[in-house]
């Protein structure tokens, strides 16, 4: 995983709400043993009409959109599926935050280990921005906020520990491989032997 | 007693918060299987290392993990405790007469044989297409008593929640953490807050676990249960057989929930007992005193408390495009009270203010995870005893299991099936979430068994009705939505 590096970028608004992973990335598509080009399949069915052209109502085939790296999305966005084909789906399409007033669990834990960061922000602040997808607005990792060109300074909650592999570029199995001693005594001590 | 021995050698005397957890405090479930497993517990810096008894996996979510840990040089931990299994994109036809399965896309298949040759190369125990044992993860690894009270389990699939019907900590987890547990048999979490779902009261006839849950959701929401283990407890949930605690706790993650679970009890035990993997003679005597520890302590307190009279639940459906959309078959469907709810609207192409009773049905599909044990096939098979379906409905009927289906056939509940003009097919996931070339068409209307109606989950263009095994075959017969408590009316009659 590289480093989550500054973060400078518009917007792309999908408001509805509950967008769940089988709109993100659907099933017929996880018939793959790579994770890696995914971004073409990312929202398919709304992206992409029966004939295979562009939709052009749907939000990321609209020229304006192109290169913008954050998405501002209704609440529970990622409900649904474990399948990490669905961040993998997104950062492939080139996105690197997704800012909602509820994220499901699973793929939020997903986004975390793809340097996708989920951002958690007040519906009434989530619905504000959404009134500006051309604002540039900037992520601030390290001081956990967002903020907007007008100077609105919206601070997230992020884990200390996400933060810190996030902006190290770490990923979490190294960490895990460290503590072989600690699992070797459990192990040893307990019905798991 | 080995339960107390356990918990002592598990304790830092010097750690303030174990002496703590060592004194009377009572513990809700959750806390008790969460204490078990911690090798590292976790701080404000760090998450805690979880670990992990036993991680099953299947050909979709762990490929490219073996590829990451091939990368890095990495065999995996221990391989006796994965175990691995075909579900999703195997076909739901029998080989042909040379013994050859046919897989809808090549992609499918090089994805089975892709798990073969990890399986293979680790050491790993592999339910392939040969087995008698194959089926869909949720449902063989309680039949074969792989999944156990007490037990930490994971699997790449959300619907790794089943398994908290026998009182252990079950839940999904992405192809990274796949990767972890392979490495490590360890996860970092954090520690998810509870939540208390009462349920008192007997069951109307014709409402079952699927009404249930059903209903829960429909009161707590789809994303009620973000962020929370959910504990299902009372009377009703007492009264439920081992299958239908399952169906329950299969769709906690429909509520948001990272898992589900019920407090093991005599049901439990039994249900074990007849398992061929389950300790035997004296070590079951052993882990049953070890396993009836794992209940939540009176007074134990949960951050989230819910209670649902048993009385107001009705056959239940779905509406709409997720499954908190969920309405008694008599009720109207309800005004939408914004965009995300008129676009459910036009996709399902219903109007508020109408029941749906009486929706006309293309597609009925009995199976899943949720719904394709043999108690669902007994029901179904109890609705088209000598009945036919209507011409118009294509209905599938699929085993969860290889032992299913042939418990199913030795009750010959396969002709039945066959007899009242449905299919009867090879175990797999199959329609739930339609890899496998078993597809609802675009636009056709399908009342299923499964648990998510998302859009396009059963096939691109598809409309989807979750519902009882009970209220989906009645659908058959009538082919149109109707009421499963009239079956009962007619039994009077
Ligand atoms: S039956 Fe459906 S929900 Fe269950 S494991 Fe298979 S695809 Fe997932």
């Amino acid at each position: 995983m590289t480093a989550f590096a500054a973060l400078t970028s518009r917007s792309v608004v999908l408001p509805q709400g509950n967008i769940d992973t089988d709109q993100i990335i659907p099933a017929r598509f996880l018939s793959t043993t790579e994770r890696a080009g995914l971004g073409k399949h990312a929202f398919n069915d709304w992206r992409w009409q029966a004939d295979g052209s562009p939709n052009p109502e749907f939000a990321f085939n609209q020229p304006q959109n192109a290169g913008r790296q954050i998405l501002l999305a209704g609440a529970n966005f990622g409900c649904g599926s474990s399948r990490e084909h669905a961040p993998w789906a997104l950062v492939d399409l080139g996105l690197r935050a997704i800012v909602s007033s509820q994220i499901a669990d699973i793929f939020r834990n997903n986004s975390l280990k793809n340097g996708l960061l989920p951002i958690l922000l007040d519906e009434t602040i989530v619905q504000a921005l959404m009134q500006h997808p051309d604002d540039e607005l900037t992520v601030d990792i390290e001081a956990r906020e967002l903020r907007t060109p007008n100077g609105d300074v919206h601070p997230f909650p992020l884990d200390a520990f996400a933060r810190t592999c996030l902006m190290e570029g770490v990923d979490e199995l190294g960490y895990l491989l460290l503590r072989d001693p600690q699992i070797s005594k459990y192990e040893e001590h307990s019905h798991a032997s | 007693m080995t339960f107390s021995i356990f918990y002592v050698f598990k304790s830092n005397p010097n750690d303030p918060d174990e002496i703590n957890r060592m004194s009377s405090a009572p513990r809700t479930l959750f806390d008790k299987l969460w204490d078990a497993h911690v090798v590292v517990p976790e701080t404000d810096a760090a998450p805690a290392v979880l670990y992990v008894d036993l991680h099953l996996i299947h050909e979709v979510t762990s490929p490219q993990a073996f590829t990451e840990l091939r990368a890095r040089g990495i065999a995996p931990r221990r391989p006796d405790r994965t175990k691995a299994t075909m579900d999703h994109s195997t076909p739901t036809t029998p080989a042909d007469a040379d013994g050859k399965f046919h897989y809808y896309t090549q992609a499918s298949e090089t994805q089975v044989d892709t798990l073969a040759a990890n399986c293979n190369q680790y050491g790993i125990e592999l339910f392939d297409m040969q087995s008698p044992q194959r089926g869909i993860v949720h449902v063989i690894a309680p039949e074969l008593g792989l999944t156990q009270p007490g037990m930490t389990i994971v699997c790449g699939d959300s619907h790794t929640s089943t398994h908290g019907a026998f009182g252990a900590l079950a839940f999904g987890i992405g192809t990274s953490e796949v990767g972890h547990v392979l490495a490590t048999q360890c996860l970092l979490q954090r520690k998810a807050k509870t939540m208390a779902i009462t349920v008192e009261g007997p069951l109307a006839k014709g409402v079952g676990a699927k009404d249930v849950i059903l209903h829960i959701i429909g009161v707590i929401g789809v994303n009620g249960g973000t962020g929370h283990v959910l504990e299902y407890r009372g009377s009703t949930i007492r009264a439920m057989d081992m299958e239908q605690r399952m169906t329950l706790c299969n769709m906690s993650i429909e509520a948001g929930a990272r898992a589900g679970m019920v407090a093991p009890d005599e049901v439990t035990f039994a249900w074990m007992a007849q398992t061929p993997r389950a300790p035997q003679g004296q070590a079951f005597e052993e882990a049953r005193a070890r396993w009836s520890q794992f209940s939540s302590d009176e007074g134990a307190r949960f951050d989230q408390e819910v209670v649902i009279d048993a009385r107001d639940i009705r056959p239940t459906l779905t509406w709409g495009t997720h499954p908190g959309t969920a309405i008694a078959v008599d009720r109207e469907i309800p005004a939408a009270k914004d965009g995300a709810a008129q676009k459910s609207l036009d996709y399902m192409h219903f109007d508020a203010g109408h029941s749906l009773e009486g929706t006309p049905v293309d597609v009925v599909f009995v199976g899943s995870c949720t719904n394709g044990r043999l108690s669902d096939m007994r029901e179904v098979a109890q609705v088209l005893r000598q009945r036919r379906i209507d011409p118009r409905v294509r209905m599938l009927v699929v085993p969860g299991s290889e032992l299913v289906k042939r418990q199913a056939e030795a009750e010959g509940i396969d002709a039945i099936v066959r007899a009242a003009g449905a299919e009867w097919r090879e175990p797999g996931c199959s329609m739930c979430i339609a890899m496998n070339g078993d597809l609802v068409a675009p636009g056709q209307l399908a009342v299923s068994t499964s648990n998510r109606n998302f859009e396009g989950r059963q096939g691109p263009g598809s409309r989807t009705l979750l519902a009882s095994p009970m209220t989906a075959a009645w659908a058959a017969v009538n082919g149109k939505v109707a009421d499963p408590r009239e079956l009962f009316v007619e039994e009077v009659a």
